[in-house]
Order: structure tokens, then C-alpha cells, then sequence
């Protein structure tokens, strides 16, 4: 497990400017959340994280040194089964990508079904899969990687609001388990507060950081903290520093 | 924790599903072809009925009863010349199998060559065969190359289209997936591209298929020792109509079930894409 650290991450297509100075920190088992308008550019980060973009400027440094591209691993916002795998084939997809056996794969892959909630959906097509149990197969298939830090992008944004519920109740206790480091994007204000360590909040194209704010509810969370006033206080300044007006961009200065 | 992880294994289907599932593809099948035998009797039956009502001449159009009967009569030439027809329909088809995969795979590979290549392959079906046809004998001979190259060119130019078209047609979101896990572009090729295009591939195999016995037959029709085209040349030339059209039924019965093949050999190359339809 290591530390991340994201510096001043500029990424331009063409003469279009996406990111504009991004900064970010996540230490060993940490889940940092990262929010902002769509489009802001909170899908074009990760693609960065994850070697599929190159920046113009700015570094991502692993303990200390510039990340590999087996750093991060990614999950995107689709599930992205692939109807011609089998389940278990799917979650061992980037095994077999990078380089190991098809059968050594599925060694590696299978016992995370029990803990995952897929035991006897092996051999199973994704389609015969509920949502929840597709976004949990494709988090297995990140998972198995064994990679440092896991990129999520929006993971229970299709879901119905109950199984989104459950999801992150499920992935509170399986990161608190196994001890995963987390970057998570995501639309949804309670789920930030709820997941998190710390919320980076990311302003309108060309995305900067806006405010990082740390959220110090106890863990292991539960669902019935988010009624408590501190976690409504923290909702209500996210969402406040998200809307605050576009027009006075706020200096680079005042992220630091 | 664990009662919300152990609720998913109640949705897995109960073990007694399966006898329901392997019962209704057949019965579904013969509902499916029911209309089309329908169609093709009452048709037939027009037919029987015009050649005796109007008392036309066999010569110009003989009834469907006596196109079988001298069919069966001449069984043993029909097969003689079914035969040559089957091999060189089967050659010719492979070649233009090859032809389209090292085509289609490179044009993934290269957009460079995408450029260069896709003008000219569609260049190369506005030849008419017709034309050409007579040239290829002069330059092959009676053998199987001349006859191999007209099935080759009819049809290359369909499955080439739908494997190109697979390849390309994987989401932007699932190549970021794989390119993530570190492929570089031949992984993604074999991981990704190649499977995805497989739908495509067989929808276009099955338009192949088809011009593959008519390519076959025409070429035959140009020049050949033996073979259902110049079978059918050489009756019409006597005016054995009837004749002629038992082989016309002789080659709609191999198209037909090559193109049935078809689906038996995309059973064994995705057998998850029925059940997938079969869902949606």
C-alpha cells in the first residue's frame, strides 16, 4: 500500500483545457472522494491516473516517485462485463491481460467470490447478474488486479437508490476488511460523506481544486451517522462550496 | 453483513430450469418456419395449377411435378455434377475466408492501411463479373483457379465489411478497461476486439454464404467440365427446362443449408450469444 500524491495535473486536448493544476493527496488505506459538476473533468483525472492520458503538466508521484502504469487500477463507470466471459472469466480479464495463465487466473480470482457475494455465479453469464451484483463483479475484477490503489469512477451511479445504499454500506466494510486505498469520483454528496476520509471538491471546466474536506466521522460507518449534525454539516458545506458561483474562479493560491 | 451477502444466492435459478429451456427452441424453430413452408406450398401449387390450366409447354415451362419426377429420373447425373459444384463452392469459399480475415485484421491494425485498402475493396465490387467471368477462363483454364477467384470476389466483400465493422465496434470505455490492465494493442485485439466481432462476423458470413453457391454456379455456367452451372447451360441449350430447374432446387437446397451450418458452427464459436439474445 502506498502514498499518493497528484501535483499540479494539467491536461489540455487540443487547445481545450480540462485540468487546470489539479492536486490530490491519499495515504495507505485512505478513500478519497473526488466531486465537481459533470464535466468538470473528474472522469479525465482518473483516465490520467490510470496511464490512459498523458498530461501536459504536473506529476503523480508514488511514494516518492512517478507512478507506473500498474499502479492504479480502474473501474469505470460502466460495469463492462463482457457477455462472451463467464463471471469468473470476467473478474480474471486483467489477470490474463497482464500476462498470467488462463487457469492460474481463475485460481486467483475465484475465492474472492465468497467475501464478494458471487459464490455460485462462477460459471454464470453477466447478464444473468442484478445490478448490484455486476458493479461487485467489476469491482472483484479491479480488485484481483492486487494493484496499489483502486481508481472507482461513479460505481453505484446506475443503481437504484436501496442497492446503492447497500453497495456503499458493503464497500465500507470490505475496504475496512482488506485495507484498500480508494480514489473514488462520484455524483452523490451523501455517498462522499459517508465513504470517505476526505472529499476533494473540484470546480467547472477547467477543473481546480476547489476545497479539501476532511471528514472526521468515526468509523467503521454506519448509515444512521449521516443524520447525526455533523454529517449534515458536512453535506451542507459540500454542497455549498459546489455551488458557489463560476464567475469569481477562485486563484491557485487559495487551493494552497 | 452476511445476511445482505447471502441474499444473492437465492436468485440462482432452481436446478429443474433446464428441461423447459432445451424444449422450447424446437418447438419455437418449427413455428418460425412454418410460414415460410407455407408460402413456398401454396406457390408451388399455383404453379402445378397455371401449367395444366393454361396447358403451357414443358419446353417453356414445365410443372413443378415434372421438375421433380425428371429430377429423380436424372438423380445420378445431378449428383455427378452436385459434387464438383460442392468442392469448388468449399475452396473458393475458404479462399475468400482467408482473404477477408487477413484483410479485415489488418485494417484494424493500420489505419494507414484502412485508408489505402477500404477504397479499393469497395472498388473491387463495382467489377462486373459478368464480363470478367469469360476473361478468367482464357487466363485459368476449365480448373478450379478461375471458378475459385469469381466465389473469392462475390464474396470477400461482405465478410470483410462485418469483421472491420466488429472490430470497430467495441465501446471507447471498454478498450480505457483493457488498455488499464496494461494490454497494449494486441492484447486488446485478442481480449477485446476479436470476440466483440464475432456477432458481426457471422451475420456477415451468413450473406457470404449465399453468393457462395450462386458465384459457384455462375462460374461453372461460363465454363467447366462438370458442375451444376454447365449442367443447367447444357440442358437449356437441349431445352430440358425441367431439368434446369431441378438443379436451380439442387442449389437452393446447398445454399439453404450452408447458411443452416452457419448457425451450428456460431453455436460452437459463441455459445453465449443465443442465451444473450434470448434474454434481451
Amino acid at each position: 500500500m502506498r502514498e499518493v500524491r497528484v501535483r499540479d495535473l494539467v491536461v489540455r486536448f487540443g487547445d481545450r483545457e480540462v485540468l487546470d493544476g489539479v492536486r490530490l493527496d491519499a495515504r495507505p488505506g485512505e478513500l478519497v472522494s473526488v466531486i465537481g459538476p459533470s464535466g468538470c473533468g473528474k472522469s479525465t483525472l482518473f483516465n490520467v491516473l490510470a496511464g490512459l492520458v498523458e498530461p501536459a503538466a504536473g506529476s503523480v508521484l508514488v511514494d516518492g516517485a512517478p507512478a507506473s502504469g500498474s499502479t492504479f487500477a480502474y473501474m469505470p463507470q460502466k460495469d463492462l462485463l463482457f457477455p462472451w466471459r463467464t463471471v469468473l472469466d470476467n473478474t480474471a480479464l486483467g489477470l490474463e491481460v497482464g500476462g498470467l495463465g488462463k487457469r492460474a487466473a481463475r485460481e486467483r480470482a475465484a475465492p474472492l467470490f465468497e467475501p464478494f457475494g458471487l459464490a455460485g455465479f462462477e460459471n454464470a453469464r453477466p447478464s444473468e447478474l442484478s445490478g448490484g451484483m455486476r458493479q461487485r463483479a467489476a469491482l472483484l475484477r479491479t480488485v484481483v488486479q492486487a494493484r496499489d490503489v483502486l481508481l472507482l469512477d461513479e460505481p453505484f451511479g446506475a443503481l437504484d437508490s436501496l442497492t446503492r445504499t447497500s453497495m456503499q454500506e458493503w464497500l465500507e466494510v470490505m475496504r475496512a476488511r482488506y485495507g484498500w486505498t480508494v480514489l473514488l469520483i462520484t455524483h452523490d454528496i451523501r455517498e462522499a460523506v459517508f465513504l470517505s476520509d476526505r472529499v476533494v471538491v473540484l470546480g467547472p471546466r477547467p477543473a481546480t481544486v476547489r476545497r479539501v474536506v476532511e471528514i472526521d466521522l468515526p468509523r467503521p460507518r454506519e448509515v444512521r451517522m449521516l443524520a447525526t449534525p455533523a454529517a449534515a454539516a458536512l453535506e451542507a458545506e459540500l454542497l455549498a462550496v459546489l455551488r458557489e458561483p463560476v464567475a469569481a474562479p477562485p486563484s491557485r493560491a487559495a487551493i494552497d | 453483513m452476511s445476511v445482505r451477502l447471502s441474499t444473492p444466492a437465492v436468485r440462482r435459478p432452481a436446478a429443474p430450469e433446464p428441461p423447459r429451456d432445451a424444449a422450447t427452441p424446437s418447438r419455437g424453430r418449427l413455428r418460425r418456419v412454418l410460414p415460410a413452408l407455407v408460402v413456398v406450398a401454396v406457390l408451388v401449387a399455383a404453379w402445378q395449377w397455371a401449367v395444366t390450366a393454361f396447358a403451357v409447354r414443358p419446353q417453356v415451362l414445365p410443372s413443378p411435378l415434372r421438375v421433380v419426377e425428371q429430377g429423380w429420373l436424372f438423380r445420378g447425373a445431378l449428383w455427378t455434377n452436385t459434387v464438383p459444384t460442392l468442392q469448388v463452392t468449399a475452396v473458393g469459399f475458404a479462399v475468400s475466408l482467408a482473404v477477408a480475415w487477413v484483410l479485415a485484421v489488418v485494417v484494424d491494425f493500420s489505419p494507414w492501411l484502412r485508408q489505402a485498402l477500404l477504397p479499393l475493396l469497395v472498388a473491387s465490387q463495382t467489377i462486373p463479373i459478368i464480363a470478367i467471368a469469360p476473361l478468367l477462363i482464357i487466363w485459368f483454364g476449365f480448373g478450379l483457379l478461375p471458378k475459385v477467384v469469381v466465389i473469392a470476389l462475390v464474396t470477400f466483400f461482405p465478410v470483410a465489411i462485418g469483421l472491420i465493422e466488429g472490430f470497430s465496434s467495441v465501446e471507447r470505455e471498454a478498450t480505457n478497461l483493457v488498455r488499464s490492465m496494461g494490454a497494449g494493442r494486441w492484447r486488446e485485439f485478442r481480449y477485446l476486439r476479436l470476440p466483440a466481432a464475432m456477432p458481426s462476423f457471422f451475420t456477415s458470413l451468413r450473406i457470404g454464404i449465399t453468393y457462395a453457391v450462386t458465384g459457384a454456379v455462375f462460374a461453372e455456367y461460363v465454363g467447366a467440365r462438370a458442375g451444376l452451372g454447365i449442367f443447367m447451360n447444357l440442358q437449356k441449350n437441349s431445352f430440358r427446362t425441367d431439368l434446369v430447374l431441378a438443379a436451380v432446387i439442387v442449389t437452393a437446397v446447398i445454399s439453404v443449408a450452408l447458411f443452416g451450418l452457419t448457425y451450428a458452427v456460431q453455436r460452437l464459436v459463441m455459445p453465449w450469444y443465443a442465451a444473450e439474445r434470448r434474454r434481451a
